[in-house]
């Protein structure tokens, strides 16, 4: 592992090459293929729940098997695949090449802290044993109650959180201490903005849901009644604790997606991003106040009404910096030169997606809209729209977007759009649709509703099933770009930012020379306006 | 459950929170199609037409006056909406005065419901059109959401605390009851039915209630009506497909496997303790999770159930 040895960084071959590599990319690689991995196989589970919701009784699955599966697909969803794919993966790869860096500030607690994650999902395969009916939520007194391993479980998701925080730190200290000679913060891409706020994020709520879970521990294994009120526990104090973690963690989720979003946009719109700075304060401004808003999901948990009332207030500030976001990205495409790769396909179908959940917040928000809809499967409408609609649109754009970078090869443009055409389709059939059964009242994690839900409950599991169609055909396609791909130039997409102005796939120490930064990467346009 | 209405508002509450809704939609909706409307405008109206000339855009970087624009336009709106959410919710907070209470507590996976004068109901709560009443709830095991789609209404039911939630039904009819706090297996099955009277037909049911059943009912058939009211059929099967506990078809007489090893016949004194004491034996493969009927079924009533499971071959 010489500096600049002109060969890529997938030339080493061999198993050891990747289990003990200190090179950030190959650690990204290796979090990206995991993370996909339980993408694929959550999907699986929510392909099997939208099966049993085909008839209004039980009829495949019994209803502990269904309350399984909605588990084990939230929870991989959520801690297995969303929370560490774009931060740990594509960050990972990326924020060394954004910055001008040879690597990370720390590579060995990197490795570290991937090992840590694979020993977490080890010990949460290894709880289902007795397989969770919980939720991803885990609310007492059920969660303390029921027969399931949820102590094991509580580990994994520890070990889980404490890979998080390790590569929160690591990321922290990378971008205060390794950007190339002349980049200063304000020259920084946008989706180093993003990693960066995400990162505080993690290292400071993350703990939160370490002890909580270990607070459950103790309630289930010492009979500690931390949670038990007939030891004097109060059994709401844990969504309290489980929310200020969880809250800002759905920041963690969708900012690095914003991040993505943000550094596509200008490059194929051929324009400078609009209000760069704008953007780059309001993931700050998200990532603190997302701190104080955490109880809007506990609006019919018994709180006071004025708690109610302070949390709802909190609640709709929040929507204020996303929105300037939402504004600046369209602004940015106004007499732009756009052309439509699959990148910016999923780039704007992040913007459409999101600005649908992002609308759908205010009920919610509000209190007496809040009341009615809560729990039902509006929620679950709004949240898909925004973690997979957002989040995992966003993931994609990324996906194909440094696809040439990451493997040096090119996919199948054609096969991309077409997969892209049957995933957008399948997405709002499946998704729009439930919102029209939440508003009608249908409650969510039922696996039998009363008749009167049938027919909305069919058109979503059809349009599951398009989505799925269009998921395998993307993932068929990145196979066939790996395999026989056409060899990719440095920088197929003419973009300005760092990773683009060394070969694709970047030699194992990313740079033959650190570069000198002397302008910010968005520098498209040559008409002064 | 087949007389569940439509789903419109049953409560002149409910038309204020509709109210709040469609203030929402309206302003949601301008905001959908402004911006999509751009979106999709942008992206078509600027693509690429000519190959080369890809530069040749304006470096535009930023507006302060129109990004200070969008930044006060959303506040000011999302503080409406905020006021208004905030408004209609407290107001629904405060009880009309007058309210009957009513008891409800929440059980896996059942709603026991009890009336000022100690009677006691599952899964059935009747009430008088144009009255208000006031629901106290309660868990004696997990947190459980006790939700009234019609009403727009929803609140936790939490072990160890009471809360509460009130209502007004403007209309006569029979309204749905969801469990919306996931509870476990039956969680999708505890549904209950709110029944809105007309005040003279609530008065009439009150006293012929009082008389503890129809004298001339034989009893089978009074067995029947309380298992299906009593909130039995949440987890057993008459027939079909086996629910969360065993089947209640060809159960009589039949040999049961316990949970130890042994078995025993199911003779009426069994069925009988089974109702009122369901933990002292528990079924061999089934989850001890049934609550005793001890307080909500009267001897003779346990007495109808097992002559009607009786009846079931
Ligand atoms: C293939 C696409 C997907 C389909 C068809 C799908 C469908 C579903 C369904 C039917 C439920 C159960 C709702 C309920 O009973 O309450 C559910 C729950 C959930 N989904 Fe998805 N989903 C998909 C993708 C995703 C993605 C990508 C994520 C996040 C990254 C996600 C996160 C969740 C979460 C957190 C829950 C809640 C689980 C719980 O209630 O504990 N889903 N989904
Ligand atoms: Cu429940």
């Amino acid at each position: 592992m010489s500096a600049g040895d002109g060969k890529g960084y997938l030339s080493e071959r061999g198993w050891r090459s990747w289990a003990f590599t200190l090179d950030h990319k190959r650690i990204g690689v290796m979090y990206l293929c995991t993370t996909i991995f339980f993408f694929l196989l959550g999907g699986v589970f929510a392909l099997l729940l939208r099966l049993e919701l085909l008839s209004p009784q039980a009829r495949y699955f019994s209803n502990h098997a269904y309350n399984v599966f909605f588990t084990l697909h939230g929870a991989m969803m959520i801690f297995l695949f969303i929370i560490p794919a774009i931060p740990s993966g594509l960050g990972n790869f990326l924020i060394p090449l954004h910055l001008g860096a040879r690597d990370v500030a720390f590579p060995r607690l990197n490795l570290a802290s991937y090992w840590v994650f694979v020993a977490g999902f080890l010990v949460i395969v290894g709880s289902l044993v007795a397989p969770m009916d919980t939720g991803w939520t885990f609310y007492t007194p059920y969660s303390a109650k029921t027969g399931a391993a949820v102590t094991t479980l509580s580990l994994g998701v520890f070990l889980i959180g404490m890979s998080s925080i390790l590569t929160g730190l690591n990321f922290i200290v990378t971008i205060h201490k390794l950007r190339a000679p002349g980049m200063s913060f304000l020259r920084m891409p946008l989706f180093l903005w993003s990693m960066y706020a995400t990162s505080i994020i993690q290292v400071v709520a993350t703990p939160v849901v370490g002890v909580t879970f270990l607070l459950l521990a103790a309630e289930r294994v010492l009979g500690v009644g931390f949670f038990d009120p007939a030891k004097g526990g109060d059994p709401v104090l844990f969504q309290h604790f489980f929310w200020f973690y969880s809250h800002p963690v759905v920041y963690v989720m969708i900012l690095p997606a914003m991040g993505i979003v943000s550094e596509v946009i200008p490059v194929f719109s051929r324009k400078p991003i609009f209000g760069y700075k704008a953007i780059a304060y309001s993931s700050l401004a998200i990532a603190f106040l997302g701190f104080l808003v955490w109880a809007h999901h506990m609006f019919t948990s018994g709180m006071s009404p004025l708690a109610n009332a302070i949390f709802s207030f909190m609640t709709f500030f929040v929507a204020v910096p996303t929105a300037v976001k939402v504004f600046n990205w369209i602004a940015t495409l106004y007499r732009g030169s756009i052309t439509f790769e699959a990148p910016m396909l999923y780039a704007l179908t992040f913007i459409f997606l999101f600005i649908i959940g992002g609308l759908t917040g205010p009920f919610l928000g509000a209190l007496a809209t809040n009341v009615q809809l809560h729990d039902t499967y509006f929620v679950v409408a709004h949240f898909h729209y925004t973690m997979m609609g957002g989040t995992v649109m966003g993931f994609f754009a990324g996906l194909h977007y440094w696809f040439p970078k990451i493997t040096g090869r090119m996919l199948n443009e054609k096969a991309a759009r077409a997969s892209w055409a049957l995933i957008f389709l399948g997405f709002n059939v499946t998704f729009f649709t439930m919102f029209f059964l939440g508003v009608r009242g249908m409650p969510r994690r039922y696996a039998e509703y009363l008749p009167k839900y049938h027919s909305e409950n069919v058109v979503a599991t059809i349009g599951s099933v398009i989505l799925t169609l269009g998921i395998l055909a993307m993932v068929w396609n990145f196979v066939q770009g790996l395999r026989s791909g056409t060899p990719a130039p440095g920088n197929p997409w003419r973009a300005l930012s760092l990773e683009w102005q060394t070969p694709s796939p970047p030699e194992t120490e990313n740079f033959h020379e650190i570069p000198l930064v002397t302008d910010w990467p968005y520098g498209y346009g040559t008409k002064k306006a | 459950m087949n007389s569940i209405q439509s789903f419109g508002a049953a409560s002149g509450e409910a038309g204020k929170v509709d109210a709040v809704f469609l203030l929402i939609a309206v302003i949601c909706g301008f905001f959908f199609l402004l911006t999509q409307g751009l979106l999709v405008y942008f992206a078509v109206r600027y693509r690429r037409r000519a190959a080369g000339r890809d530069n040749e855009t304006p470096r535009i970087t930023g507006n302060h006056l129109l990004e200070i624009v969008w930044i006060l336009v959303p506040t000011i709106v999302v503080m409406a909406i905020f006021y208004y959410g905030w408004k209609v919710y407290s107001d629904m907070r405060i009880p009309r005065p007058g309210a009957a209470e009513v008891h409800v507590t929440g059980k896996q996976w059942m709603w026991e419901i009890r009336y000022p004068g100690g009677r006691t109901a599952i899964n059935e709560i009747r009430v008088q059109r144009g009255k208000p009443v006031k629901f106290l709830l309660s868990s004696s095991d997990v947190i459980h959401g006790f939700y009234l789609p019609e009403f727009r209404v929803k609140m936790d039911a939490i072990p160890g605390r009471i809360t509460s939630l009130w209502l007004s039904p403007d209309r006569a009819g029979t309204f749905a009851i969801h469990c919306t706090v996931y509870c476990g297996d039956g969680h999708s099955n505890m549904n209950g039915s709110l029944i809105v009277m007309e005040p003279a037909e609530y008065a009439a049911w009150e006293r012929g209630a009082a008389e503890a059943g129809r004298a001339d009912e034989p009893l089978p058939k009074r067995g029947e009506r309380l298992v299906g009211a009593s909130g039995c059929l949440n987890c057993h099967a008459v027939s079909g497909k086996e629910k969360i506990g065993p089947n209640f078809s060809g159960l009589f007489g039949s040999k049961v496997p316990l949970e130890g090893g042994t078995t025993v016949s199911a003779d009426e004194e069994y069925l009988r303790e089974s109702i009122v004491d369901p933990g002292a034996k528990v079924v061999k493969g089934y989850p001890n999770v049934m609550p005793t009927y001890k307080t909500s079924m009267k001897a003779e009533e346990v007495r109808a159930v097992v002559e009607y499971l009786k009846t079931l071959r």
